[in-house]
């Protein structure tokens, strides 16, 4: 009998640590919070309190005859964003972000439909290098190539000049808006180089939901008579949307928020994070700035929430 | 909540400045040196011998001084600001669009001339100059200054210099026989407006644009409507200088409002560029080297001030930056510079050149002018096609 009230409640740990390590035990709650209080502060103040200090700032307006800061709630800088050359910005920049995703995704998907389904062993292997190594250099020189590359005497208008092609390059350039007086200098160069640059981000997120659609469903859409396109249509793409559309939050985001792309290479017409950058580092005009920097949050958020809705998140 | 933003600014400003002095009175006399000193410069302008082992004004001073250079390069005024904004750095080569906006915001503080052996060795047109000199009070050494030239392809314009700023701003048929559409550039910060207004202040003199940084609604909407002609005109507006002289070598841009030091960098790889300066004057810019109000490093600092007006250096820094020295002295016996240099990058033209200065609100020549946080954003809207 006594053996066994010795055994069963064992005298409490002596020494600071052991002592401590009982109250832990006892309290795991004031452990947890122990443990998530740094990180939290990490995310609270650093993170969401520089952001809402920035948006704070967006509800301040500055002065237009001193320049400086008038620190009063007003929504006059957001009705800046309507004038017509800040709202031309928003609009060229998520016309841009779209269309860059759309063409992310169609060229994406059969790359990604290869590596996922034909490419084994030491192909997937290089598959997987060949996606991944633009990643590995500097962004800015991969840039500047692209810039050598789209010049007007430059690599692509020499190899389409030996293809006597240079006629259909010209044509393309004297359209209106995607033309210009090289491909370096238009918006189709800037949409050439934004592709190329966030592609990886596009195929990686498609190739993982392409692998998990099981290829028996796919057999069975043609046992049941289904032709490829049907299959596609019905089965593959409701079933790789939710990669699509991961992947498409990279390239539209980033494509939103780039402001060194557009600078290289474009026709100096501004897009958002230029504008952010401008009038915050060289206006001083800060509320303009963070009333420009709410943009792309807002139409992220509104983004995110349809994505969700498809179900994006639900292989996370 | 205004007065949350201010505790919290007061707060974050007086953790991080305990350490340093409150420094707005000038120096009183020299210590040892600190053994570093860092220096907010336009590329170019802080040499190590790097690119070009005849180019190096780094290395002597650091075995002199044993002060130990480093150096942030900037490509904008408008960034310069921003990074002693920052803080963290010893000296900036602010131009004088930057200048008096670090002056008025307490980011540099004043000097003491008598500190500075070789002061009275600087030219006396910049000695007391209104972009660094304020209330009488010097807040910086001049370092180098030179126009913004009209840089031109010889062979489309047949070896001919073009006469007027009027070949960037309107329409016309260049003397190789092609329209100059597509093939001009103009510089992408606000400040090119003031390039417009001199324009107009000659061709339009019914405005009364008495400076070109002095602007009242009327003048500025005319240089706007101008700069709106130019875009047409514009397929890419230049900022960097690498990427101007890579579009006049591969995006066959003819010519534009240039650096002497683009024009130099071309010349010496055999391009046909040349250069030249419009009937209509130039805006140029003028450098100061200028002191950090919470500078870490102010002895080694005022050693760098004195090392950078020396003649040899600012020969040197001249020829390669293809500026003209703030040293007179500097003209003459440089090899580098050489003895034409000095004329060449344009010491005789100081008074033909408008030099960049901040446009504020109330300005001297007409009491109500448009200030730059206006020029910035209406620029944006120029450029953007509107």
């Amino acid at each position: 009998m006594s053996i066994v009230t010795d055994t069963s409640i064992l005298a409490g740990r002596t020494g600071p640590s052991g002592r401590l390590s009982d109250f832990f035990w006892r309290n795991p709650r004031i452990l947890l919070l122990l443990m998530l209080t740094p990180p939290l502060l990490w995310l609270g103040v650093i993170y969401l309190g520089s952001l809402f200090a920035l948006l704070l700032q967006s509800f301040f307006s500055i002065d237009d005859f001193s320049g400086l800061i008038n620190y009063e709630f007003t929504l006059a800088t957001y009705k800046q964003l309507l004038i017509p050359s800040n709202f031309d910005i928003i609009l060229r920049t998520v016309l841009m972000a779209a269309l860059v995703t759309l063409a992310s995704a169609v060229i994406a998907f059969p790359i990604a439909y290869y590596a996922a389904r034909y490419a084994k062993g030491k192909w997937k292997v290089i598959f997987y290098l060949g996606v991944m190594l633009p990643l590995w250099s500097s962004y800015l020189v991969k840039i500047y190539a692209w810039k050598l590359i789209l010049a007007k005497e430059g690599i692509l208008t020499w190899f389409l000049a030996k293809l006597n092609l240079l006629w259909l390059l010209e044509a393309w350039l004297s359209l209106p808006v995607v033309g210009g007086s090289s491909l370096s200098i238009s918006y189709t160069g800037t949409f050439i180089v934004f592709i190329y640059v966030w592609m990886p981000f596009m195929i990686l997120p498609i190739q993982a939901s392409l692998e998990r659609v099981p290829g028996n469903l796919i057999e069975a859409s043609a046992d049941l008579g289904g032709n490829p396109a049907q299959t596609f249509r019905f089965v593959l793409f409701p079933l790789a949307l939710p990669g699509i559309i991961a992947g498409s939050i990279f390239t539209f985001s980033l494509t939103l928020g780039d402001y060194i792309i557009p600078q290289i290479i474009g026709s100096s017409r501004l897009f958002i994070g230029q504008a952010v950058y401008a009038q915050q580092g060289t206006a001083g005009n800060i509320p303009l700035a963070a009333a420009f920097t709410v943009v792309p949050i807002v139409i992220m958020g509104l983004y995110l929430w349809m994505a969700k809705r498809q179900g994006a998140f639900d292989a996370l | 909540m205004k007065r949350l933003l201010h505790s919290c600014t007061a707060l974050t400003l007086s953790l991080a400045f305990t350490t340093a002095a409150i420094a707005q009175e000038p120096l009183k006399e020299l210590g040892a040196g600190e053994g570093e000193v860092s220096i907010v410069a336009w590329a170019g302008y802080i040499e190590r011998g790097e690119t070009d082992k005849n180019y190096d004004w780094v290395t002597e001073f650091e075995k002199k001084t044993s002060c130990k250079v480093t150096v942030k390069t900037a490509a904008t005024s408008d960034e310069m600001v921003a990074l002693m904004n920052e803080g963290g750095f010893d000296l900036v080569t602010a131009s004088g669009d930057a200048s008096l906006r670090l002056v008025a915001g307490k980011r540099v503080q004043p000097i003491n001339t008598d500190l500075i052996p070789s002061w009275k060795t600087v030219d006396e047109r910049l000695q007391s100059a209104p972009w660094h000199t304020v209330n009488g009070v010097h807040y910086g050494t001049p370092y180098l200054w030179g126009p913004n030239v009209l840089m031109y392809n010889t062979e489309a314009f047949k070896g001919e210099a073009p006469k007027s700023w009027k070949v960037v701003f309107e329409e016309m048929t260049l003397p190789d026989g092609k329209s100059n559409k597509g093939r001009v550039q103009a510089y992408d910060g606000p400040i090119h407006i003031a390039d417009a207004a001199q324009y107009l202040m000659a061709h339009k003199p019914e405005l009364g644009i008495k400076s070109p940084y002095e602007l009242n609604e009327d003048q500025y909407k005319a240089a706007l409507d101008l700069l709106r002609v130019q875009r047409t005109l514009v397929g890419r507006y230049w900022h960097d200088a690498m990427i101007q002289i890579d579009d006049f070598k591969n995006e066959g841009v003819v010519a534009s409002g240039s650096w002497p030091f683009q024009v130099n960098l071309m010349q010496a790889e055999k391009q046909p560029i040349a250069s030249t300066f419009p009937e209509e004057g130039v805006t140029g810019w003028s450098d100061t080297t200028m002191l950090h109000a919470e500078s870490q490093h102010p002895n080694c600092a005022y050693m760098w001030m004195e090392h950078s007006l020396s003649a040899k250096v600012q020969g040197d820094a001249a020829a390669w930056f293809g500026a003209v020295p703030s040293v007179p002295a500097a003209c003459k016996g440089n090899a580098l510079l050489t003895d034409e240099g000095c004329k060449a990058n344009g010491f005789d033209n100081f008074d033909k050149i408008a030099f960049w200065r901040t446009p504020v609100s109330k300005c001297e020549s007409q009491g109500e002018c448009v200030p730059y946080h206006r020029w910035v954003s209406d620029y944006i809207g120029v450029i953007g096609g509107r």
